[in-house]
């Protein structure tokens, strides 16, 4: 397991932890069970973190498969710098974020789910991981020309003077005048 | 024009029915719960919050049955070798069983979703009932058990309010335990099931995945404790709910209304889950007893970028073309085992895979192999290997169509080789019944450099293919990545005989092929025909060509058909 990058994994685990955060909250409060202020705490905390984990962070080798419509996201939870891009500062996070919902039977599903994520966070962020947005490289404009090294020094090939000047009704279109072609300057073959 | 149904019906078929019943086993046991007298008190204590729990453990006991048979590879080899004899409609649904593994897989996150949250409920009420937080009758019915002689309704007997109440009924009652345990495996499972993680960190998946084995132990005993109560027929014969449930303070002081008694249902999940399990079970005892037999690997080939072809002999070992095999290196790793694809043809006396390098363990397979040294490597000094297979997979079927178009993206291209293999055999000994009379064959390509053993081999059919059957193999090499130096290479070597890049009479092409014009080429050349197009490639492909399928096929059952046949991992 060399190459494994436990944060895609945590990352997982995070945002189905958010979500399950978001549904026993509610279930709490709509239900309006016995201190359902903490099922309203879950809400908030849930989608919180569905917040921070949507956008997944860049993979350290090969591409990385964006979430839909997460560029958003990335250019917010970027702003915070370290706090966000330090799995150590994550993983605390997550764990104090679980703690109240653990009080409730509701959301202790949420608490276990994200306390796992939190040390799947903490094993990332000891072999040295963290995050970093990805951003798509402004496309480059094609440069015009680019490629040309050298104008033409040449002119390009005609056809004779005769064919020039008299365009005849049996003349079919593409058979070259007359007799052999005869450059008015020396031409060089120059494929290699 | 457009044939859905001769590519997709049986699927369609398949998937209607296992919602259809669903659905109604959710109904049904929605009813149970919900209409006869026998659960009219437990609907007093929890209303609807019952049937709404118990419906989806109906659902959930069928999909927990129905999750572990599509991945008992060996048992659906067997089924798809034994219907040899029924059409290969049948066959090529056995092809998508991950695809309903995972669509099963939904079924139960969703049912388990349903379940837990009426449960939630009804341990709320539960709990607020015995704590007299509620109606009156409620605390009545709830009080029914304290004393001696009676059998409560109310499975929360000690008086502790919400919500220390609710949690104290998690951690002391089985259900509870058991409930969260495996809640808590399942969802590990998914989120480690997830494309990215699959794809990348297969090693992660496969190890959490085995946590199916607590989920299923706790599945079984999950509900052994029986504390959803229903009034016994013997006490429905003497108290009769609709008659006494008004007069409650007076139970068990008049005749007609003795206090009722209660008790749980009987587990009903086991029964469910016992036969898959033990299927399972014999599925992993012959993978086990497969991978004990000895294999040896008789050569080592080292091809340019990263490419090693093993050959090996095993004992007894017999395949088809295009099936594939599950290897296991113990020195590199003791538990893993990995899918290739056979690219040898069966008419040869050994079978050989090309391995390409990417991960740690082909990494480590390459090295104990020795193929990172020069010299001559003794053949005492190979590892030891273990080969679990071969299983069919959708190239089996090739020889069952008249005509064919075979399409390999990349590496991909690698069950083809089998085939094609194969077909120069059958040549060679004059095989007379080849009902294949055409193939199509296409290769995508990125760069030039996965062509070198590929190309001897198409260099070999194109040589006999010119003396016996010229029509029989037309082959299009399409580059899909070339630059402009390249460009400039073909260009001027465009008039030569063979290839430059692959030595081949028929010349590369660049780009990507338009796929339109190909079906509608083929399709035209040969009306009346089924025709089967087979992909082993990127998902993007997959649907294109899918699509063109379906489009491209008449809907008569007269007219040319083209059926789609997809080969993933």
């Amino acid at each position: 397991m060399g190459q494994i990058e436990w944060a895609m994994w945590a990352n997982e685990q995070a945002l189905a932890s958010g979500l399950i955060l978001i549904t026993g909250g509610i279930v709490a409060t709509a239900g309006q069970f016995a201190q359902w202020y903490l099922g309203a705490y879950s809400i908030a905390a849930g989608v919180l973190i569905c917040l921070l984990e949507y956008p997944r962070g860049k993979r350290s080798k090969g591409s990385t498969m964006e979430r839909c419509g997460q560029k958003y996201l990335t250019r917010a939870v970027k702003v915070f710098g370290p706090l966000t891009s330090n799995y150590y500062i994550r993983a605390f996070l997550h764990l104090g974020l679980s703690v109240p919902a653990g009080f409730l039977l509701a959301t202790i599903l949420g608490t276990a789910c994200l306390a796992i994520a939190s040390s799947i966070y903490l094993l990332a962020a000891i072999h040295g991981e963290h995050w970093t947005p990805i951003e798509t490289k402004p496309k480059e404009r094609p440069q015009v020309g680019g490629t040309i090294k050298q104008p033409p020094s040449n002119p390009p090939p005609r056809p004779p003077a005769e064919a020039r000047k008299k365009p005849s009704e049996e003349e079919v279109a593409g058979v070259p005048g007359g007799g052999p072609q005869e450059n008015p300057m020396p031409v060089t073959d120059e494929v290699v | 024009m457009g044939n859905l149904f001769v590519n997709e019906g049986m699927s369609i078929f398949v998937i209607l029915v296992w919602l259809g019943m669903n659905v109604f086993l959710f109904v049904w046991y929605y009813r149970v719960y919900d209409i006869p007298d026998k659960f009219f008190y437990t609907r007093k204590l929890l209303g609807s919050a019952l049937a709404l729990a118990r419906a989806p453990a109906a659902c959930l006991n069928f999909n927990c049955m129905l999750i572990l048979l599509p991945v008992c590879r060996n048992l659906l080899s067997f089924l798809r070798g034994s219907s040899a004899c029924c059409s290969t409609r049948i066959r090529r649904q056995l092809d998508r069983n991950l695809t309903f593994h995972k669509m099963v897989a939904w079924m139960i996150a969703l049912h388990t979703a349903i379940h837990t949250i009426a449960h939630l409920f009804n341990v709320e009420w539960c709990v607020n009932a015995r704590v007299n937080n509620s109606d009156p009758y409620s605390i009545a019915l709830s009080d029914i058990g304290d004393k001696p002689g009676e059998t409560y309704l109310n499975f929360a007997r000690q008086r502790i309010k919400n919500p220390e109440g609710g949690l104290y009924v998690a951690v002391t009652r089985l259900a509870g335990i058991t409930g969260v345990v495996i809640t808590l495996c399942l969802i590990l499972i998914i989120t480690s099931s997830t494309k990215t993680i699959r794809r990348s960190y297969f090693e992660v998946f496969w190890y959490t995945h085995h946590l199916f084995v607590i989920f299923f132990i706790g599945l079984a005993i999950h509900g052994a404790e029986r504390i959803v109560r229903g009034q016994t027929a013997e006490s429905l014969l003497k108290h009769k709910p609709r008659e006494c449930y008004q007069n409650i303070s007076q139970w068990g002081k008049i005749k007609d209304c003795p206090i009722p008694e209660f008790s749980g249902n009987p587990p009903m999940t086991w029964k469910w889950i016992v036969g898959p399990m033990f299927l399972y079970l014999c599925e992993r005892l012959v993978r086990f007893w497969r991978s004990q037999q000895k294999v040896v690997i008789t050569k080592v080939v080292t091809h340019p970028f990263k490419t090693i072809e093993l050959q090996m002999k095993k004992k007894g070992f017999k395949m088809e073309v295009g099936q594939y095999i599950f290897v296991k290196c113990p020195v590199v790793s003791r538990l893993e085992w990995h899918p290739f694809t056979l690219t040898s043809a069966p008419e040869e006396d050994f079978f050989s895979i090309h391995i390409r390098i990417v991960g740690d363990w082909t990494e480590g397979l390459f090295k104990a192999c020795g193929c990172d040294k020069q010299e001559f490597q003794d053949a005492w000094k190979l590892p030891k290997i273990a080969v679990d297979g071969p299983f069919g997979t959708a190239s089996e079927d090739v020889f069952s169509y008249e005509v064919v178009m075979l399409v390999g993206a990349g590496i991909g291209v690698t069950p083809f080789a089998s085939i094609l293999k194969s077909i120069r055999y059958k040549y060679c000994n004059k095989a007379p019944n080849l009902r294949l009379k055409k193939i199509y064959f296409y290769w995508l390509c990125r760069d030039t450099h996965a062509f070198e053993w590929f190309a001897d081999l198409l260099q070999l059919l194109e040589t006999q293919m010119q003396k016996d059957n010229a029509g029989f193999l037309s082959y299009n090499i399409y580059l899909t990545g070339w630059d402009e130096s390249q460009a400039n290479h073909f260009a001027v070597h465009h008039d030569e005989e063979k290839d430059v890049i692959t030595g081949l009479k028929q010349k590369t092409l660049y780009g990507r092929p338009n796929w339109d014009n190909e079906f509608k080429t083929i399709g035209s050349q040969h009306p009346s025909t089924r025709i089967g197009v087979f992909l082993c490639g990127p998902e993007a492909l997959a649907e294109t060509l899918n699509k063109q399928c379906i489009s491209n096929s008449d809907s008569g059952p007269r007219g040319v058909h083209l059926i789609f046949n997809k080969e993933n991992f």
